[in-house]
């Protein structure tokens, strides 16, 4: 067994048993990604001098309490202050943040160790990874095909063993799709759960940080620390934290689970609702109460999605004119052709489509028919969730409609690559907490199953997780980094 | 919904972009296929929805409004593609 295949969990014990030491952690971790990153490409950058001189500091003071000498990875999405944040764009290629996020800066707090950032689909547009300015992340489980997106990198890393856990983001199933084709545990938070501050926007009442990990119980350790209110985000809610690892006793006698016939339709492969179906029959095993529930707006929620997350990209990428950080076009004349050029030059072909139908949507003449339209499918979509919710303590379906797909495959048709999205974005239209973790393979690619619950009760969902996950063991298989 | 070339170029302008004709004609073609997509949604009666368009029940969130430090000039400055004097230059605007 190496440390860098290790747990957060299983490497607390280690360390707080004298039994080794941070730095090796460290070291561990650098001659795995050494090994394996010109394979897989989770990493956009590395930060290998900062983490052993940290992990020295951490052993220095030897006190390793919760994640202190434990490394992590963070979504190129987080601004770190002195290291390179892109977001996956050229535009941003150059920026080094002068602050540091919220998320990152808690994780830091508790001694965690960033080893570096992760790769992701430019300014976190896209369910592949394929769409980052600089190169595609490689799926572990076969390197031919997508390791999903946008937070590939975070998953890919964490499937790969080169990172215990990393952070993510997700806005339309960002973290959820690619823990599913990476066979790793993702949770999507409530909205508001986790601070939103120095974290770039994209579409800013749907995206939330989340965590990547290796099993549930990481995942709900990892969330203790970085969820909580932040004055500096007034989207932040103002919720009590509980500990979530205090729920994951195994026990789901009388939870009452339903499954939508909505997303068990066509266009799911049958190996995925088979797989899904099963864990029904397992969560039944275990003394859950199973029953068929309707979501009837399902069908709805991707469409309104793309209206409402491009309009709101479209305002928040205006930001990016030249003129105060990233890329600027210096062979414009004056400031109207620069704002242009630097714009056109420095976005990638996703960034200006979202722009340009957010833009469009907006528009006099059309924010009626389209936008408003879109926002008031929300509120349908929204209220199939409170219904089912009266009755139902968590939700349950698949993650994503097929296994990861091959590199190159959907690169050319956006709608069919916006399809990957239809069973994740209605939860973020709704707000609700999220996660997927493995529960079977389909001809070698992993499977994953969603979770879906009440509007701040991750808790339950740890909780229905970590039973499913120790009375299966999805999770303990390990990829083998080749082609398939 | 299709987009025409000319209307994808007024939808440039309000963007900032420059869009090369070829742009326009891709552009043209995906962005009225995903607005066809999207109008499946005028299916669905909404004349008495509320339009939904935050998830908490959250409106104005006000702090004390008290002077504090910001971040230093000079660090923000760094990221500027171009400063002189503590400022950002840019080109000419008239």
């Amino acid at each position: 067994m190496e440390l860098y295949e290790l747990t957060v969990h299983e490497l607390q014990k280690w360390l707080a048993g004298r039994e080794i030491s941070s730095e090796e952690i460290v070291k561990s971790i650098f001659t795995r990604i050494n090994a394996v990153d010109d394979r897989v490409k989770s990493f956009i950058t590395l930060t290998e001098e900062l983490a052993l001189q940290k992990a020295k500091k951490v052993d220095d003071i030897g006190k390793y309490e919760g994640i202190a000498g434990i490394p992590l990875g963070l979504k190129d999405i987080f601004c770190t202050r002195g290291v390179k944040t892109t977001c996956g764009s050229k535009i941003l290629a150059d920026f080094v943040p002068a602050y540091e996020s919220t998320a990152s800066r808690r994780l830091d707090e508790a001694q965690g160790i960033l080893v570096g950032k992760l790769n992701m689909d430019e300014f976190a547009m896209g369910s592949s990874t394929e769409n980052s300015a600089f190169f595609a992340t490689h799926n572990p489980w076969d390197l031919a095909r997508v390791a999903g997106g946008s937070s590939g990198g975070s998953a890919a890393a964490v499937a790969a063993d080169e990172v215990p856990f990393s952070l993510g983001t997700d806005s339309g199933g960002s973290i959820r799709q690619p823990a599913s084709f990476c066979g790793v545990v993702g949770m999507k938070p409530t909205y508001g759960r986790v601070s939103r501050w120095g974290v770039v926007a994209y579409a800013s009442s749907l995206d939330q940080v989340g965590v990547v990990s290796k099993d549930v119980r990481d995942n709900a350790l990892i969330m203790n620390i970085i969820a909580g209110h932040d004055p500096l985000d007034s989207t932040s809610a103002v919720e009590e934290v509980p500990d979530f690892t205090t729920v994951l006793d195994g026990n789901v006698k009388g939870l009452r689970i339903g499954y939508p016939k909505e997303y068990f339709r066509q266009g799911v492969d049958a190996a995925i609702i088979d797989a899904i179906k099963a864990a029904l029959l397992k969560y039944e095993e275990m003394g859950a109460i199973v029953e068929e529930v309707s979501l009837p707006h399902s069908e709805y929620a991707l469409p309104a999605y793309y209206l409402i997350a491009p309009a709101e990209a479209s305002a928040n990428m205006a930001r990016f004119d030249g003129v105060r950080y990233g890329y600027r076009d210096f062979s414009a004349e004056n400031v109207a052709d620069m704002f242009c050029q630097s714009r056109d030059k420095g976005f990638g072909d996703e960034v200006k489509r979202r722009i340009m139908l957010g833009t469009y949507a907006l528009s006099s003449g059309y924010y009626d028919a389209y936008y408003l339209k879109a926002l008031k499918v929300r509120r349908l979509i929204a209220d199939d969730f409170t219904r089912v919710f009266q009755d139902y303590d968590i939700i349950v379906a698949p993650t994503t409609p097929t296994t990861a797909f091959k590199i190159g495959e959907q690169f050319d048709d956006p709608l069919t690559l916006y399809m990957n999205d239809i069973l994740t974005v209605p939860v973020n239209m709704a707000g609700l907490p999220g996660m997927s973790i493995p529960c079977g393979f389909d001809q070698g690619m992993p499977i994953g199953m969603q979770l879906i619950g009440k509007a701040f009760d991750e808790a339950t969902l740890y909780k229905a997780a970590y039973a499913f996950e120790q009375n299966t063991g999805f999770h303990t298989v390990k990829p083998t980094l080749g082609v398939k | 919904m299709a987009l025409t070339e000319k209307e994808v170029e007024h939808v440039a302008l309000l963007a900032r972009f420059n869009l090369s004709a070829d742009e326009k004609r891709i552009f043209a073609e995906q962005l009225s296929s995903i607005l066809t997509y999207v109008d499946t949604l005028n299916i669905i009666p909404t004349d008495d929805v509320e339009p939904l368009t935050y998830i908490l029940p959250v409106h104005n969130v006000f702090r004390a409004d008290e002077v504090k430090p910001g971040m230093p000039r000079e660090e923000i400055l760094a990221n500027a593609p171009l400063a002189e004097e503590g400022q950002y230059k840019v080109p000419k605007i008239m």
